[in-house]
């Protein structure tokens, strides 16, 4: 009658995969990067570091992303006070704006910003004709075009992180250092900033990593300005496939170098705010000029945010070369719409819809077995769960968020371009299936970390009175588990989704002409200099990732 | 025989020994409360019965019949949580139907009407979980766990979420409810009022050990640990050497007289535990000095420093005031004190 503990066969199993998913192409990477023909050998590693290209690749990957972090904080976090502390007309819906670009995929936010302030762009041209000069008044190129970009795009994780620490804040705290005598000026800066400490390391970390694994800027803009991730791929495409595996294993190792700092603040950022109050109340701002000044401003910062989306709608209508020195294109149409009936032009919609719906759905459904199996405790007096399979389970959810796009792509590249299935390895390079596979390993953080932060939130006891009522653990699942956590998963599903819909880092190294998805789209319409073409499938995605990013609100609402 | 039986029941967390051979019996239809302080293993040991927790050692019964091995969902036990667990995405009446699966729809509908009549909430099955109070959903949850006709019913610290004048209410509701059914029930609390009030008998736990099991007056009146007179109820320590025939020497030289829970040895030194209500101002007793005055209405409780230590008597009102010199003697009226050997 006596129960044996169950051995964790199912939890074994997950792990396997994971580790098979996320550590294995990363691991074979490594091996391959110290193997030659004839054995094992340094010699890649040699190469690497004899060429002053490779170290100046290295250094520019570090100051653009330090330089980031210090812009994307300049912005965020002067908004985030703004937003969370005064109260002024439409500030909702301008809080709601300033959040969008978090949920555009990034190759959107870099061709419209092409549109709007490239050497052809709407502001050059419309500077070159207010000026009556005879060139464009400026390129956009260069570390300072990629900076523009990350600081456009990465200011989100700012403000977000800030104005939850904001909200989080206790505001006893703040009457307390007022009742001490202390200013306003001191009580910032002795009180909420080192409160506010952890979320803007997280923020800071957050926007370093998403920095050094920047992709479409670099490439798009970049030009001879080559950092890691460019320089990987570069290495890769002149067929030089060792140097550009010891590099992937060197970003690699930055990001989990920055991973595991990330983990560490998460940790100490508990201690920091161990005792939650309520939050300061916003000031509604009295005087009518405050109160202008700031609606004006926001208002203005939304229309400065929105401008790159509105601009990436009209050129869409432009028809291809009818618009070359005016300011304003003279002709608009429907045609590049129409081209969408044909098979060709609609195919990478169409590739790009049932991969990323394909990798989501994989990915919720392994994240959510994987989550629940690191997180949840058993009901039914099972043994507890081991801590080093949760801890192994956790840290293969995390991997693929910190690792950069590129290093994944080589890495899937590296161990699916071979056919040796006595060790795991097959070739699904050239095949459907390689980008739903890489999609998937790139959603799983999302998935996964959406799902472990559902269940954390969840009580357990909740499921312990379903089993209490006669639930087995599929009623409990479905009836009490799944709906709980709809809005966590929706969530994590949203953002999947838009990943994969968008992705372009990983695509460029792994697509073929059959399963060519948006993104590639774009660039091959860009460089057949169809802007109108480029523009429609910009469109396309950001109406994509606008539904989806609708949805998980929804989800996240109920 | 005994309708639910816990046989030796033992439990670890890691090196954590949280119960140590457990053994109880309860009637059909009895009620028992475990009692006990934070991590005495009260609440491991309802979880045990449910089967949220599988124990290291010893068997459970319900009816003769082993149910140690079988999961939560399968031992059609109805259980209340601390926080009620209601689920918040479902109506009330749906949480009530949740354990109805096997029930047809209209037998399900049937027996929702029935529980949440029988808790005072008729009608309220299409009500939101949040949009009721807090005595309303600890209704709920009961309505919840009674709805499926458990075997045994299990509340874990079932009022401990109220504020006090509700919990007062919701107690004696509870208690109807329960007794109107008659079911086998094992409520954990930490409150000796909630278990003396609800329990028909009460088992206090300390350090995972059975202390006692008794109904509240064996528990108040004869305690039979040490830790018993002090958890329950309130009391005052003497020390002194025992002389045999239920006597003891205080240090004053006085002798009293008192009953030895458990074997003691004659010139042992042991301690006398005194409730406050034993305890009288007399003259020619123990001298102290009062130090402090709690109001309970027509009766007061009075610190008294006496030589070395301090000791607590119940007395009229306006019997004697703080500063005071007086002298505390044995009465007659109130339990007797007990005798306890000094570990």
């Amino acid at each position: 009658m006596r129960r044996l503990p169950h051995p964790p066969i199912s939890g074994l199993f997950l792990a396997l995969l994971l580790a098979w998913l996320v550590g294995y192409p990363l691991l074979m990477t490594l091996v391959d990067a110290l193997r030659g023909p004839e054995g094992w050998t340094a010699a890649h590693v040699r190469e690497l570091a004899s060429r002053p290209d490779e170290w100046l690749a290295l250094w520019r990957s570090l100051w653009i992303s330090l330089a980031s972090v210090g812009l994307a904080a300049a912005i965020g976090v002067p908004l985030a006070f703004l937003f969370e502390r005064a109260d002024f007309p439409g500030r909702r819906f301008l809080a709601a704006v300033v959040a969008l670009p978090v949920a555009l995929p990034p190759l959107v936010g870099v061709i419209a910003f092409l549109f709007l302030y490239g050497e052809s762009g709407f502001v050059s041209r419309a500077v070159q004709s207010l000026l009556g000069l005879e060139a464009p008044p400026w390129r956009l190129a260069g570390p300072g075009a990629i900076l523009l970009v990350h600081a456009y795009s990465m200011y989100v994780y700012f403000y977000l992180f800030t104005r939850a620490g904001l909200s989080r804040l206790d505001a006893a705290l703040l009457e307390a250092a007022a009742a001490l005598g202390a200013g306003k000026v001191r009580t910032l800066f002795r009180v909420t900033l080192p409160l506010l400490r952890p979320a803007l390391a997280g923020a800071a970390l957050l926007t370093f990593m998403t920095s050094l694994a920047s992709f479409s800027a670099p490439y798009l803009f970049g030009g001879s300005f080559r950092v890691m991730t460019t320089q990987i791929v570069a290495s890769k495409l002149n067929g030089e496939t060792g140097l550009s595996q010891v590099e992937t294993v060197l970003l690699a190792g930055l990001a989990l170098l920055a991973l595991g700092g990330m983990r560490w603040i998460d940790r100490s950022g508990v201690a920091a705010t161990g005792v939650r109050g309520v939050a300061p109340a916003r000031r509604r701002l009295e005087s009518s000029w405050a109160r202008i000044t700031a609606g004006t401003l926001g208002w203005l910062l939304a229309a400065f945010l929105l401008l790159p989306h509105a601009v990436l709608l009209l050129v869409s209508f432009v028809p291809p070369f009818t618009w070359t020195s005016e300011a304003f294109p003279p002709v608009l149409a429907l045609g590049n719409w129409a081209g969408l009936a044909q098979a060709e032009k609609l195919r990478p919609v169409v590739n790009s819809l049932w991969m990323a719906a394909v990798s989501t759905a994989a990915a919720v459904a392994l994240g959510l077995a994987a989550a629940r199996m690191a997180v949840s405790r058993p009901v039914d007096g099972g043994p507890p769960r081991r801590p080093w399979l949760s801890s192994a389970l956790e840290t293969l959810i995390a991997v693929p968020w910190a690792v950069p796009g590129t290093v994944f792509a080589i890495a899937l590249a590296t161990t699916f371009g071979v056919n040796q299935p006595w060790i795991g390895r097959f070739v699904l390079i050239g095949t459907p299936l390689i980008l739903p596979l890489a999609y998937l390993v790139r959603s799983l953080p999302l998935t996964g970390r959406g799902s472990i932060a559902g269940l954390r939130g969840l009580d357990p006891a909740l499921e312990e009175a379903a089993a209490s009522l006669g639930a087995g653990r599929w009623r409990r699942l479905g009836k009490v588990v799944f709906p709980l956590l709809r809005p966590a998963i929706a969530a994590g599903a949203g953002l999947a989704f838009i990943t994969a819909l968008g992705d372009f880092v990983v695509s460029i190294v792994l697509y073929t002409f059959e399963t060519r998805p948006i993104s590639i789209e774009i660039l091959s319409s860009l460089r057949l200099q169809d802007l109108g073409m480029a523009a429609v499938y910009g469109v396309i995605l950001m109406t994509g990732s606008a539904a989806a990013f609708l949805l998980w609100g929804r989800g996240e609402a109920r | 025989m005994a309708f639910l039986t816990l046989d030796r029941l033992d439990k670890s967390f890691q090196t954590n020994r949280v119960l140590r051979e457990l053994s109880l019996e309860i009637g059909k239809g009895e009620v028992l409360a475990l009692l006990g302080p934070s991590g005495s293993g009260k609440t491991t040991a309802l979880r045990l019965i449910a089967g949220f927790e599988s124990p290291d050692r010893g068997r459970i019964l319900v009816e003769g019949e082993e149910v140690t091995g079988l999961p939560p969902s399968r031992r059609r036990f109805g259980m209340v949580f601390q926080h009620y667990a209601l689920f918040p995405h479902l109506t009330v009446g749906e949480n009530v139907a949740f354990g109805l699966e096997k029930a047809g729809k209209e037998e399900a509908r049937r027996r929702v009407a029935e529980a949440l009549a029988q808790v005072d909430l008729p009608g309220f099955e299409a009500r939101r979980v949040g949009e009721i109070s807090g005595g309303q959903q600890q209704r709920v949850a009961l309505a919840r766990a009674l709805a499926p006709e458990p075997r045994v019913l299990l509340l874990d610290e079932p009022l401990s979420n109220l504020d006090p004048t509700l919990r007062e209410r919701t107690r004696r509701e509870l208690r109807s409810a329960i007794r109107k059914i008659g079911i086998t029930t094992v409520l954990v609390t930490h409150e000796q009022e909630e278990a003396f009030h609800l329990g028909d008998r009460v088992a206090v736990l300390h350090a995972g050990i059975l202390q006692q099991v008794g109904s509240p007056e064996d528990l108040y009146e004869r305690p039979a640990t040490r830790f018993v007179a002090g958890f329950v109820g309130r009391a005052s320590a003497f020390p002194g050497i025992y002389e045999g025939d239920g006597k003891v020497r205080l240090p004053s030289g006085e002798t009293w007289a008192s009953e030895p829970a458990g074997d003691l040895k004659a010139g042992e030194a042991v301690e006398l535990v005194v409730r406050p209500e034993s305890l009288v101002f007399v003259q020619g007793g123990l001298p102290g000095r009062v130090t402090e005055r709690r109001y309970a209405g027509p009766v007061s409780y009075f610190q008294v420093a006496l030589d070395g230590h301090e000791v607590e008597v119940m007395a009229p009102s306006g019997a004697v005031a703080e500063g005071d010199a007086v002298a505390v003697g044995l009465g007659t009226s109130g339990p007797r004190p007990r005798i306890f050997g000094r570990v």
